[in-house]
C-alpha cells in the first residue's frame, strides 16, 4: 500500500489505469480480502482494521498534516458512535425511515458539530496549549458520559440491532461478511476523500501551518482557520469511523470515548508513521494485529505494544512507514538485494534475542500468575516447567548470546547501508 | 454545617498539598526543558509501589526514605538516557515519549506487582485519631501527610530562593546558554531536577499510597488532575502551582461534602420539571456527582480566556 504516498508524483498525462494503479489495487484488495480470511476471528479483525484505519488517518489528520498533537480524539469517535446506535434504535422503533448502511454520517455530522465547536477556541494556538486544551474536552466528556445517562448509557453504555433497517440489494446485515463489505465500502470512500483533502489547497497550507505558522501568516492565511478547517474535516471522520463501530459491535461505551481510546489512536499513527499518508493505515494494521493475535498467546501483549511504541519514539520518529521509506533510494538504485546478507546476519541474532527477552517476561509472568502446582507452561507450542532449570538456561543463552551476536553486526551493517545508499559507489554493490 | 466546612477545609488543604508535590516537580521540570511530563504521575505511582515493597521488609519509615530515591534514580536515568535523546526530534516528540513513557510504567506495574490493590498501609504509630471535633475523628496520619507536605514546601522554596544551587537551577531555567558559558554544567542540573522532581513525586506516592490506594490506576486518576493544576497555575509558576493546588484541592473537597443539586435549586425557585424528559439527567445533576469534571471545566474555560494561567506570564 506504501505507493499510494507515490501517486504523489503522479503526472496528469499518464493514462486512467496507470494513475490510479494503486486505487484500483486497494480496491481490489479490500473486495478479496474476506476470501483469504474467511474465518470468523479474520473478519472480525478485518472489521476492526477499517474501523481503526479511517479513525487514524482521521487523527493523522491533526497530528501528522496539522501539527496538532491531540489527547482527545476519542471524543469525536465516541460521540459519532453514541449518535450512530441512537438513531440505529430510532429505526428500530420505525421512527423515521432510513438505510442502515448510511447510519454513519449521522456520526460523521455529530462529530463534525462537536468539532466546530470545540474547534472554535481550541485551534487558536497548536502546540502545548492545544494538547491541554484536548486532554481537558476530553476528560470533560469521559466524565460527563457517565453523569448523563440518558444520552450515553451509564456504565453499560447504549446497544443497538443493525439488521432493523431496510435491506439493501438482500444485504441486512445480520452477517459479519456483509458488515465487512459496509466496512470496506466506507473505508474505500473515506480514505479516498481524506487523500483528495491532503491534496486540497487547504489541505497544503495545513502542511505550512505546520511547519512555519508564522509564514503561512504573512503569505496571508489565517493560521487559526487553517487548523480550524482541518480539525472540522477531523473530527467529521472520527465521527463516521465512530458510526462503524456502533454498526460492528451493536454497543457504545464509555470506554470509546475516554482517554484511552484517544491514547490507542496516537499510538496507532505514531508506530505507522505520522509523516506519511498511509503510515496511519498501516499503524492501524500492525495494530490491529498486535491487539487481537498477540492477545491470543500472552497477557502481557500491553508491555509488548508500551515498549513498542517508547522505542519508535526513540529510534525511529518516522515509524514503520519512515523505516520503509529509508529503503527507496537503495531500492531505486537497485541495490535493495545487496542488504539482504547483512540484514540476515543482523536480524536473526536479533530475533534470538528478542525471544530471549520475551521468553524471560512469559516465564517471570507464568511463575507469579499461575497456581502453585501448576509448574508447565506452554510457549509458540513448546511445553516446558518453568520449576526445571534448562528453560532458564535457554532464555539466558539466547538474549545473551543473541544480544552479543547483535552488537558484532552492527558495524558490518552500517558499512553495508553506506554502500547501499552511495550514489557514487559501483553499482555492484559490496554484500560483504 | 460548621464541622462540615471544617473537616473539609482540612480535608482539601491535605489534598491540595499533596496535589502540590506532585505538580511542583511538573512545573520546575516544565519551566527547564518545555516539556509537560506525562509520566511525572507515574513516578508518584512507582513511588506507592517501591515504598510499599520495601515496608513489607523493612517497614514504612525506610520506605519513606529509600523510595523517594529510587524514584528520583529512575527519573534521573529517564532524562539522561531517553528525554535527552528524544530531543533532537523536537517538543512533540518529547511530549508523546513521556506520553509512552506513563502507558509502559503503568504496564510494567501491572506486570512487577499485578492488577490488584496493594495493602500498603499506614504505619501503626499513626493509626489513631488526632482529635475529635464534633463527633468527628481527624485521623494522625492526615496530620502527619500535612506536615511532610509543607515541610516539603518550606525546604523546596528555601532551597530555590535562598541556596547557591537555587540560584543556579533559576538561572539555568531563564538563560541556559548565559549559565552554561559561566562553567556551569546545565545539562547535569536538568538531569538533577528532573530527578528531584521525580523524587518530590515518589514521596507523594509513599504518603498518599495508605490514604488513596495503591492500584495500577492511581497515575491515571491523579495524573490528569496534576496537568490541569499546572496549567491553571500557569505553566513555569511555582506560586501559581500552590495557589491552583489548593483550589482544585478544596473545590474536588467541598463539591463531595456539598450535597446540593439543580433540582434543589429549581424547588427553591418554585420551578417544576417533567421527570421523564430526556434532559432529567441534568436536572437532576447534584454537587456531588460533578465533581470529577468540576477541574477540567476550569481547565477549559481557563484556557480559552486565560491562556496563560493565573499566574503564568509565558504561554507555550
Amino acid at each position: 500500500m506504501s505507493e499510494i504516498a507515490k501517486t504523489a508524483a503522479a503526472e496528469n498525462s499518464v493514462p486512467f489505469v496507470k494513475r490510479y494503479a494503486v486505487w484500483i489495487g486497494f480496491f481490489i484488495m479490500l473486495m478479496a480480502m474476506p476470501f483469504i480470511f474467511s474465518s470468523n476471528i479474520g473478519l472480525y479483525t478485518m472489521n476492526l482494521m477499517g474501523i481503526f484505519i479511517i479513525f487514524a488517518l482521521s487523527y493523522n489528520m491533526l497530528l501528522g498534516q496539522g501539527g496538532m498533537l491531540s489527547f482527545g480524539h476519542a471524543v469525536y469517535f465516541g460521540l459519532g458512535g453514541f449518535m450512530s446506535v441512537h438513531f440505529m434504535n430510532y429505526i428500530e422503533d420505525g421512527a423515521f425511515i432510513f438505510p442502515m448502511w448510511l447510519l454513519p454520517i449521522f456520526g460523521g455530522l455529530i462529530g463534525l458539530v462537536f468539532a466546530i465547536i470545540i474547534g472554535s477556541f481550541s485551534t487558536r494556538k497548536a502546540g502545548t496549549v492545544f494538547a491541554m486544551i484536548s486532554l481537558g474536552v476530553g476528560e470533560l466528556m469521559a466524565a460527563s458520559s457517565l453523569i448523563f445517562v440518558a444520552f450515553f448509557g451509564g456504565e453499560e453504555g447504549v446497544s443497538g440491532d443493525r439488521t432493523m433497517g431496510p435491506p439493501l440489494f438482500g444485504f441486512d446485515f445480520a452477517q459479519d461478511i456483509q458488515v465487512y463489505y459496509l466496512i470496506a465500502a466506507w473505508v474505500f470512500v473515506s480514505v479516498f476523500l481524506m487523500y483528495l483533502f491532503s491534496r486540497t489547497p487547504a489541505g497544503r497550507m495545513a502542511n505550512a501551518v505546520r511547519d512555519n505558522a508564522e509564514r503561512a501568516e504573512f503569505v496571508g492565511y489565517s493560521q487559526r482557520k487553517v487548523r480550524f478547517v482541518s480539525f472540522c474535516i477531523s473530527g467529521f471522520f472520527a465521527g463516521i469511523a465512530g458510526g462503524l463501530f456502533a454498526i460492528n459491535f451493536e454497543i457504545v461505551t464509555e470506554e470509546n470515548l475516554n482517554a484511552l481510546t484517544s491514547g490507542v489512536v496516537l499510538l496507532m499513527a505514531f508506530i505507522g508513521g505520522v509523516g506519511f499518508f498511509v503510515g496511519p493505515i498501516i499503524g492501524a494494521v500492525v495494530f490491529t494485529l498486535l491487539q487481537s493475535i498477540l492477545s491470543n498467546y500472552t497477557d502481557i501483549w500491553q508491555l509488548y505494544v508500551g515498549v513498542l511504541f517508547v522505542l519508535t519514539v526513540m529510534y525511529a520518529p518516522h515509524g514503520l512507514t519512515g523505516i520503509m521509506m529509508m529503503h527507496t533510494p537503495a531500492f531505486k538504485m537497485k541495490r535493495l538485494g545487496s542488504l539482504l546478507v547483512p540484514y540476515l546476519r543482523i536480524g536473526i541474532p536479533t530475533v534470538c534475542f528478542m525471544a530471549g527477552i520475551a521468553g524471560f517476561l512469559e516465564s517471570i509472568h507464568h511463575v507469579r500468575g499461575a497456581p502453585v502446582d501448576e509448574t508447565m507452561m506452554s510457549l509458540i507450542g513448546i511445553e516446558f516447567s518453568t520449576h526445571s532449570v534448562t528453560p532458564w538456561i535457554v532464555i539466558f543463552l539466547l538474549t545473551v548470546v543473541g544480544g552479543y551476536l547483535a552488537k558484532t553486526q552492527v558495524s558490518q551493517f552500517k558499512d553495508a547501508w553506506d554502500t547501499a545508499n552511495d550514489p557514487n559507489a559501483d553499482s555492484e554493490g559490496a554484500s560483504s | 454545617m460548621f464541622e462540615l466546612i471544617f473537616f473539609s477545609l482540612l480535608n482539601g488543604i491535605v489534598t491540595g498539598l499533596l496535589l502540590f508535590m506532585l505538580a511542583s516537580g511538573l512545573t520546575l521540570i516544565f519551566s527547564m526543558m518545555g516539556v509537560l511530563n506525562f509520566a511525572h504521575a507515574s513516578f508518584y505511582m512507582l513511588g506507592a509501589y517501591l515504598a510499599y515493597t520495601i515496608s513489607i521488609y523493612l517497614g514504612f519509615w525506610v520506605g519513606l526514605i529509600v523510595a523517594p530515591i529510587l524514584v528520583g534514580l529512575i527519573g534521573a536515568l529517564v532524562e539522561r538516557y531517553g528525554l535527552r535523546y528524544v530531543h533532537r526530534w523536537g517538543h512533540v516528540a518529547e511530549l508523546i515519549f513521556t506520553f509512552g513513557l506513563a502507558f509502559l510504567i503503568e504496564e510494567v506495574v501491572q506486570f512487577i506487582w499485578g492488577k490488584d490493590t496493594k495493602a500498603y498501609l499506614e504505619p501503626e504509630v499513626l493509626q489513631f485519631p488526632l482529635f475529635t471535633f464534633f463527633g468527628q475523628n481527624f485521623p494522625a496520619y492526615k496530620a502527619f501527610m500535612l506536615l511532610i507536605s509543607i515541610g516539603i514546601f518550606v525546604m523546596l522554596l528555601l532551597i530555590l530562593t535562598k541556596s547557591r544551587v537555587g540560584l543556579i537551577i533559576q538561572a539555568a531555567i531563564h538563560k541556559p546558554n548565559m549559565t552554561a558559558m559561566l562553567g556551569h554544567n546545565v545539562p547535569l542540573v536538568f538531569m538533577g531536577v528532573f530527578g528531584v522532581g521525580c523524587a518530590l513525586a515518589g514521596v507523594a506516592g509513599v504518603i498518599a499510597g495508605p490514604a488513596l490506594g495503591t492500584f495500577p490506576g492511581m497515575a491515571v486518576v491523579l495524573g490528569s488532575i496534576v496537568f490541569v493544576i499546572v496549567v491553571i497555575g500557569g505553566l513555569g509558576s511555582l506560586t501559581g502551582a500552590f495557589v491552583a493546588s489548593l483550589i482544585i484541592g478544596l473545590l474536588q473537597t467541598f463539591a463531595i461534602a456539598l450535597d446540593y443539586s439543580v433540582n434543589d435549586l429549581l424547588t427553591v425557585m418554585n420551578i417544576s420539571f417533567d421527570a421523564d424528559s430526556a434532559l432529567r439527567d441534568l436536572w437532576s445533576l447534584s454537587l456531588p456527582q460533578i465533581a470529577p469534571i468540576l477541574p477540567y471545566l476550569l481547565l477549559v474555560l481557563v484556557l480559552i480566556f486565560r491562556p496563560t494561567g493565573l499566574f503564568g506570564n509565558r504561554e507555550t
